[in-house]
């Protein structure tokens, strides 16, 4: 009976497998970044660029219909545009990142809407925009898979830039003139994934395998490695029961991932060992010392 | 002794506003230097431009050939991320950045020297605490620990003993004797003149423009903390274009 329902439909069925397979490699590359996002408070970040690359693909897509590498080069083409300009207004003017990044990212969307409403609009491009991790054929699990082993790569690299440009901006400008090139590399690994996260879970959800799980580390552990493990691991762990829900209940399969997510954030937002609500209304007697 | 710190007619400022106005001398290899002026006089922007961080509006400082790396500069209002989940050990281990670069390994012979870091700034047993969990002092404690492992040949703290009690800036005041004794070139800005008097060799009274430069004795008289106070400290908005090429100045 629980075998049935929770490794039935993984054996039975190949493209539950490939769905489980692309959904774990989404996760091996997007939580980690997801983590930096929210300690970064760029959680929005990600949000804003999702809309930031949606033109791109659907760009993509209109020269040259559901043609994976023109949608996969045209996101990635907007993103970094809307990214690196970005970047380059926060270093180099008084203007904030947040502020810089809403700026392009609404041309980048303007310009999108109006390049889709000239050409006029198709159905099929609904299905750009909540993907569908169902029907993964392998040259978009083999493109998942790439990003996702590209992201953990670069990241391993800028990562002790990336962490003291984290806590000590000043610092690491008088040491090293690393911080801009990490910061670039964290924006374009940003980019990256959200590409990788809209082939599975469309545009506007992809977002959600990065910063669900990273809030829901936030409750769990006070270390960035801890929080980078249970960030993995949580993905992971809603991916599948996300998959399993779908595929027992006929939901669609992006918005159940979301939602297992979301019963997993919430249940650690109330029970987490690191601020969880419960722990803080019912934290016990003070300590001696 | 040679120059550690050569400084040519320099002018420090934000959006063309002059911030230090026309300052040159010279700072020795090994020297032990307070720079004092009133809020505002520029001891701040000098020091920034010193570590790099701000480019002279004119002028040139140089730093005997220098890389960034050999500073060790300390801001005045750090720019720390205190929620950031980092533990003391690790964030003052980023002081050996310029032995571990982006990949270099954390050896036994590294973590014995952040372990000694800690120790000779009072610290032990905060090791796993997180940075967020300290007070101002200890986090002042933690800032020089990072500061003595960047082991740099030239050391600019701003206004270091701000908000410290007694005790805390008696350590940290050893440390930087200790600095001294090692041959470094030390800088200091501060506000407590008895302390500059006794443990400051040489001071640079700084008001925009240089007011003093030379021993502290001589530097720290009335009349030139008078002519300091007069300085002006709003920026004029419809100030001309300086024309002045250069003023006299003094070489310590």
């Amino acid at each position: 009976m629980i075998t049935d329902t929770l490794i039935a439909p993984f054996t039975d069925f190949e493209f539950m497998r490939r769905a489980l397979a692309a959904v774990i490699a989404l996760s091996l590359g997007a939580a980690p970044i997801g983590v930096f996002l929210m300690l970064r408070r760029m959680s929005l970040v990600g949000d804003a660029m999702a809309h930031a690359i949606l033109p791109g693909a659907a760009i993509g897509f209109l020269i040259s219909g559901l043609n994976l590498f023109a949608m996969t080069t045209g996101g990635l083409i907007a993103g970094f545009a809307v990214a690196i300009l970005a970047g380059l207004v926060a270093r180099n003017t008084e203007l904030k990142e947040d502020a810089s990044l809403a700026t392009f990212y609404l041309v980048s969307l303007a310009l999108g809407v109006t390049i889709v409403s000239v050409k006029g609009t198709n159905i099929d491009l609904l299905h750009v925009l909540f993907g569908n991790i169902l029907a993964m054929d392998n040259q978009t699990l083999f493109v998942i898979a790439f990003n996702a082993t590209v992201t953990l790569l670069v990241l391993a690299v800028i990562y002790r830039p990336l962490v003291i440009e984290c806590v000590d901006p000043v610092f690491l400008r008088t040491v090293s003139r690393a911080g801009a090139p990490a910061h670039l590399a964290f924006l374009a690994l940003v980019v990256v994934n959200l590409v990788n996260g809209f082939h599975a879970l469309g545009t506007l959800l992809g977002v959600g395998l990065m910063i669900l799980p990273a809030g829901i580390a936030r409750f769990w552990s006070r270390d960035i490695t801890g929080m980078i493990c249970i960030a993995v691991l949580s993905a992971i762990a809603s991916g599948y029961a996300g998959l399993v829900l779908s595929f027992q209940t006929g939901i669609p399969s992006g918005p159940a991932i979301i939602l297992v997510a979301a019963v997993f954030y919430i249940i650690s937002l109330l029970s987490g060992s690191c601020g969880g609500l419960v722990r803080q209304a019912f934290p016990g007697r003070h300590l001696e010392a | 002794m040679a120059a550690q710190i050569t400084l040519r007619d320099v002018t420090l400022g934000y959006e063309r506003h002059p911030a230090v106005h026309h300052l040159s001398g010279e700072v020795a290899s090994g020297a032990l230097l307070a720079v004092v002026g009133p809020n505002g006089a520029g001891k701040s922007t000098l020091f920034r431009g010193l570590a790099g961080i701000l480019k002279p509006l004119s002028g040139s400082i140089d730093l005997d050939g220098l890389d960034n790396r050999d500073i060790a500069y300390l801001p005045q209002s750090v720019d720390i991320d205190r929620s950031f989940p980092i533990s003391v050990f690790d964030f003052v281990g980023t002081g050996l950045w310029r032995q571990t670069g982006f990949f270099g390994g954390m050896g036994r012979r590294e973590r014995d020297r952040i372990t000694q870091a800690l120790a000779a700034v009072g610290l032990n047993g905060f090791e796993n605490r997180n940075i967020g969990t300290l007070s101002g002092g200890q986090m002042q404690r933690m800032l020089f620990a990072r500061v003595l492992l960047q082991d740099a040949r030239l050391i600019v703290l701003d206004e270091p003993f701000n908000a410290i009690d007694a005790k805390t800036s008696a350590d940290l005041l050893l440390l930087v004797k200790r600095w001294h004794d090692e041959k470094r070139t030390v800088l200091a800005a501060l506000h407590d003149f008895d302390l500059v008097r006794t443990s400051f060799p040489e001071t640079l009274l700084l008001a925009r423009g240089l007011v003093a430069w030379g021993p502290t004795a001589q530097v720290l008289t009335s009349e030139n903390l008078t002519e300091a106070r007069r300085m002006c400290e709003a920026f004029d908005d419809t100030a001309a274009a300086c024309a002045v090429d250069a003023r006299p100045s003094q070489a310590a």
